[in-house]
């Protein structure tokens, strides 16, 4: 089923030095603390994490619960700001495809898709023989989902010491680590404009839908850096 | 209520997964040296950019009760930082931590 090797070898990854693991943990530990003090008990704090495992998601499910939106409206509003898994899943899949791994095996392998371990498998895909790259995968989500389990278990639990400077602290850990990632991603000019653009029409586009902004400044960022990066490539 | 929070729980799953399974589902067709993977690469950095500016300027829950003024200073420190520690991920992000927690309980 799964390389026991190769699945080790993934799992371990997350003790690297550029590892998501501090960031991953506090931002859950700091959902953790959020879905106690909005009423979850710890099975249903656990199992959100579990079955979600995206932070923003997770956030605005929170959020809606607080001002009792609708099932529709939450299911909106988390496919709006996860949309930007879809991209994710498409530039490291390909990567990971080899024709001796069982198709569902990447059906079930794609819940992983999350930016820690995401760009855990972005830097290290090369060293990893092709065969077994989809176990490798498997081997850090699982590493991942497991630290984001035990610390919204850890956050619920010690949700009542947290006090709201602790919990801003906390929120600030994501966003930070974030921003180092996408400064060091910015290695060809191709790159650099889509971190750039990026954020500039993600903010633009604010402005005109908050619930929309992600995908199209996402979407019109990544395009233009694409053609001009391509542009640039065949002057030169 | 607790058949709501299931069902809550249920909805972002759910609207989580199907991003990663139509994913999945394009990536059969996509070969890793084409143009059409090198766009989706860039698509994928740009919205995760776009992601982080709006949850640094325009954020959702505890952030949202500190000064825009106050989280931009702690990302822009917190940079520096990673910038000058030779890309070293461990010192900024939990610096940044502290760093928030004190100047949210001070100013």
């Amino acid at each position: 089923m799964v390389n026991t090797k190769y699945f080790l070898k993934g799992f371990i990854s997350i003790k690297g030095a550029n590892s998501p693991a501090i960031a991953l943990a506090a931002s859950f530990i700091a959902i953790g603390a959020l879905f106690k003090n909005i009423g979850l008990n710890i099975q249903e704090s656990i199992f959100s994490t579990f079955l979600t495992y995206a932070l923003p998601g997770s956030l605005i499910m929170a959020e809606s619960l607080i001002v009792g939106a609708s099932l529709l409206n939450i299911f909106l509003a988390v496919w709006l700001v996860n949309a930007r898994l879809y991209p994710m899943t498409v530039s490291l899949f390909p990567l990971l495809t080899h024709k001796s791994q069982p198709r569902l095996k990447y059906y079930l392998a794609c819940h992983f898709i999350a930016v820690s371990a995401w760009l855990i498998m972005k830097e290290n895909y090369k060293s990893v023989e092709r065969k077994y790259r989809l176990d490798f995968w498997i081997g850090v989500g699982v590493a991942n989902l497991s630290v984001a389990v035990s610390a919204t278990a850890f956050g619920f639990f010690i949700a009542d010491y947290l006090n709201k400077d602790m919990m801003i602290g906390l929120a600030i850990v994501n966003p930070v680590y974030f921003t180092c990632v996408m400064v060091s991603a910015m290695k060809t000019i191709q790159m650099s404009l889509a971190v750039i653009l990026g954020s500039i029409f993600g903010i633009l586009f604010y402005f005109v839908s908050p619930e929309w902004c992600i995908l199209f400044g996402g979407f019109t960022a990544g395009t233009l850096a694409f053609f001009i990066g391509e542009l640039k490539w065949q002057l030169t | 209520m607790a058949t709501n929070i299931v069902l809550a729980i249920l909805a972002t799953s759910f609207a989580t997964y199907i991003s990663r399974f139509f994913g999945v589902i394009t990536s059969k067709k996509i070969k890793e040296n084409s143009k059409f993977f090198k766009w989706f690469n860039c698509l994928a950095y740009s919205t995760l950019s776009a992601l982080l500016a709006r949850l640094v300027i325009f954020p959702a829950g505890a952030l949202a009760e500190v000064d825009y003024s106050v989280r931009f200073i702690v990302v822009f420190i917190c940079l520096m930082i990673f910038l000058i520690s030779k890309k070293n991920f461990v010192y900024p992000t939990v610096l940044s931590a502290l760093l928030l927690a004190f100047l949210s309980s001070n100013f």
